[in-house]
């Protein structure tokens, strides 16, 4: 399936790439399901939540008379519902507005029904107040917190980078090679510290094991022996860490024939047990070392190694690395001191 | 070296900062001769292109001579005069194979910056921001040029810089700007801006064939070289015309085959357009004024082409997609390939199909860029093209 070129233009050629062949992206792999199979999709329970905020929060903000008469109230305190409906309205944004992580926007919302709990507890101590619509109140609110803890938990669970102790990614990037040639690159792990910054050194230990050092936080070292769990030549290669790994991980890389000789798409999937757990994650992620950052800057500069020869510099950040803080374009001489400025 | 650097809006500096070296192995280093400052510039200096820095060098459009290779360059020797392509292409990724090298997938390590803004990332630019590679650009003493095995052209011996300088950037840019109109015998094309590009547009047009080229600016003198050098053969003054009734006057009431956005994200235009698009653009609700990419689109004839080679940075409002879409107009675009139009050019320069140094206006020392900046953006002394000299 090789294109022929000789006998077409290039504007044949970029027309029909401009067109969209070889920027054709496949299907995303599908979302996980919620393990249970429950019936109750919590992603949809958040919209409705979120929705509830907003719409709430605007009756609070526009109409805070009508609202404490509701609930029992004398029509007074009409301040402190309109700051109670900005915050409905701030965790009905929050809801929608975090894309893929709603899960913060509903926790906002658990903290706003403590409050609005502890508000009518204290209402249900005043003599002023009408005690049935201010029960009425009350059950509708528990009831309410008891969805958005439900919610805010499910989707949690649906995202095991931040309930779990393993971190889990995936990213995938096309080179211009056969799935041949890259398989052979990648089965040679020696090659990785080549475009994988935070490696030392990858040494062969046998025909399915090797033993790895990566650099760790404040200049510490991280090693383990890695075993290879599937070989598939040409297709795919699996590995996972053996023994008393520092860092327990295990990954697999898939190689994915483009058709029309457009190359070959690498997925790489790696999990791993952050040391220091969840949170050390998140610290290291203040550092600018997110570890989504790190495998999409891995997976460019392999693609720049392979394509092209060599990690691409450039003059504002002379170790050709992505997510750092870059100093000026200025020619700056290839050092390592540069690289700490730009970290730090 | 001596190099100018963008310090903030409106401030430029030349200063002395260290010399470029070799960080990778096809790298060349080039003693510059002349260097431009391009219209894409006024962008930075305006502050409208996000991701620069205090102490940038700016500049992409250069020439001169080898006088340092990495290893793996053996196409050129020490000593060569090069012109530089400005986008950085590194020839073997799918979009190089394909020619389309201001989209080369290797050149910008900053890409996840670019991907943020755009979706996914073009080439990396000398000398034009972090998001799109961080490279030190060419208004100085010395410039690093990536992937020399692909991008610099050798002059051929006895051809002057002004003659080929111009091959690095603003005459493909004109020409791809004509060339993506498709240009059959008897097409009317207008052309949105005189700056430079719009000049070697209306030129490369008329290279191309088009029998009718209407030029649009504001400065007599630009409408006026757009006349007697490029080759346009009517003129239109924004402030004195009303652009969609005079090409439509001029058309039959049809619209022009083809238009030409040479002018991108600060356009400007009379009356009340301009004040909103402008007071947006101050607020950060639009990052671009769209005026004339807005009246190239009106003013197409029904299943014409608008074709854009200003610069555009983020987004823009109230764009007509009601009368692109219902009247099939079609949008072609794109920072230049430079790179595969480099040679056809040249051999257009030597046959005297073209002689793009009418365009320069005013020659400086590389020590007076702030100067040449503040008079290039505020169009004064009848200012369309600088070029200096280190």
């Amino acid at each position: 399936m090789e294109v022929r070129e000789g006998t077409r233009s290039y504007r044949d050629r970029a027309d029909e790439w401009q067109a969209g062949g070889a920027w054709r992206r496949t299907e995303p792999v599908p979302a996980r399901q919620s393990r249970r199979g429950r019936t109750m999709d919590p992603r949809r329970l958040a919209r409705g939540l979120g929705w509830f905020s907003l719409s709430l929060g605007l009756v609070e903000v526009l109409a805070p008379r009508f609202v404490s008469r509701l609930i029992g109230g004398r029509g007074d305190n009409m301040g402190l519902i309109r700051l109670y409906g900005m915050r409905e309205i701030m965790s009905g944004m929050m809801i929608f507005g975090q894309g893929a992580k709603p899960a913060v926007g509903l926790w906002s919302r658990v903290a706003g029904d403590a409050i609005d709990i502890a508000t009518l507890a204290a209402a249900a101590s005043s003599s002023s107040t009408r005690k049935g619509p201010l029960a009425f109140a009350t059950a509708n609110v528990l009831g309410v917190t008891a969805l958005d803890v439900y919610c805010a938990q499910e989707l949690g669970r649906q995202q095991p980078t931040l309930s779990a102790g393993t971190i889990r990614m995936s990213r995938s990037v096309v080179i211009n090679r056969s799935p041949e040639d890259l398989y052979t690159f990648w089965h040679n792990f020696e090659n990785f510290p080549r475009f994988m910054h935070h490696l030392e050194s990858v040494r062969a230990t046998g025909p399915r094991t090797s033993h790895w050092v990566a650099k760790g936080p404040a200049g510490t070292k991280v090693e383990w022996d890695a075993e290879i769990t599937a070989d598939t030549p040409n297709e795919l290669i699996a590995w996972q860490s053996a023994g008393d790994a520092d860092v327990d991980n295990s990954g697999i890389v898939q190689f994915e024939r483009r058709p029309g000789g457009r190359g070959t798409i690498v997925r790489v999937e790696i999990e791993y047990r952050p040391p220091g757990g969840v949170a050390g994650a998140m610290v290291a992620r203040l550092f600018n070392q997110s570890p989504e950052q790190q495998i999409y800057d891995d997976l460019h500069r392999m693609k720049q190694v392979i394509e092209t020869g060599e990690v691409l510099r450039s003059d504002g950040s002379p170790e050709g690395t992505g997510r750092v803080l870059q100093d000026s374009a200025q020619p700056k001489e290839f050092s390592s001191t540069n690289l700490e400025g730009a970290m730090r | 070296m001596k190099a100018t650097c963008w310090h903030g809006k409106r401030d430029m500096r030349v200063e002395n900062v260290p010399d470029p070296k070799i960080l990778n192995q096809r790298d060349a280093i080039v003693r510059i001769t002349s260097t431009a400052i391009c219209g894409s510039d006024l962008h930075l200096y305006n502050g409208f292109i996000p991701t620069l820095k205090k102490g940038d060098v700016l500049g992409h459009e250069f020439m001169g001579e080898v006088v340092e290779l990495g290893r793996e360059v053996t196409n050129l020797k020490v000593g060569d005069r090069v012109v530089v392509p400005f986008p950085i292409a590194c020839g073997a990724c799918l979009a190089c194979q394909a020619q389309m090298y201001s989209l080369c997938e290797n050149s910008n390590p900053n890409a996840w910056m670019a991907e943020k803004l755009m979706g996914h990332s073009p080439s990396g630019i000398y000398g034009y921001s972090h998001m799109l590679g961080g490279f030190a650009g060419g208004q100085a003493e010395y410039a690093r040029v990536p992937f020399a095995d692909v991008g610099p052209l050798k002059v051929p011996d006895g051809m002057s810089d002004d003659q080929v300088l111009f091959l690095s950037d603003i005459l493909p840019t004109g020409y791809m700007g004509a060339e993506m109109c498709n240009i059959r015998p008897g097409d009317t094309i207008a052309v949105w801006g005189c700056g430079p590009v719009g000049q070697f547009a209306i030129a490369s047009a008329r290279m191309l064939g088009a029998e009718r080229i209407v030029a649009i600016d504001r400065f007599p003198e630009r409408l006026a070289m757009a006349r007697s050098k490029a080759g346009a053969t009517d003129t239109i003054n924004y402030e004195d015309q009303d652009v969609l009734d005079t090409l439509k006057d001029l058309t039959g009431g049809v619209g022009p085959d083809a238009c030409i956005d040479a002018v991108g994200t600060e356009s400007h235009a009379p009356g009340l357009m301009y004040a909103y698009d402008r007071f947006k653009q101050a607020l950060m609700l639009e990052t671009d004024r769209p005026l004339a990419l807005r009246q190239a689109v009106m003013a197409c004839r029904n299943g014409g082409i608008v074709s854009v080679i200003g610069v555009y940075g983020g987004f823009i409002d109230k764009f007509p997609m009601g009368s692109f879409m219902n009247r099939s107009l079609t949008m072609r675009t794109g920072q230049c390939h430079v790179h595969r139009y480099m040679k056809p050019l040249l051999e257009r320069i030597q046959n005297g199909d073209i002689d793009p140094s009418f365009v320069i206006t005013h020659r400086m020392q590389l020590d007076d860029a702030p100067d040449g900046y503040a008079m290039f953006a505020k169009k004064q002394d009848d200012c369309v093209k600088i070029v200096m000299t280190a």
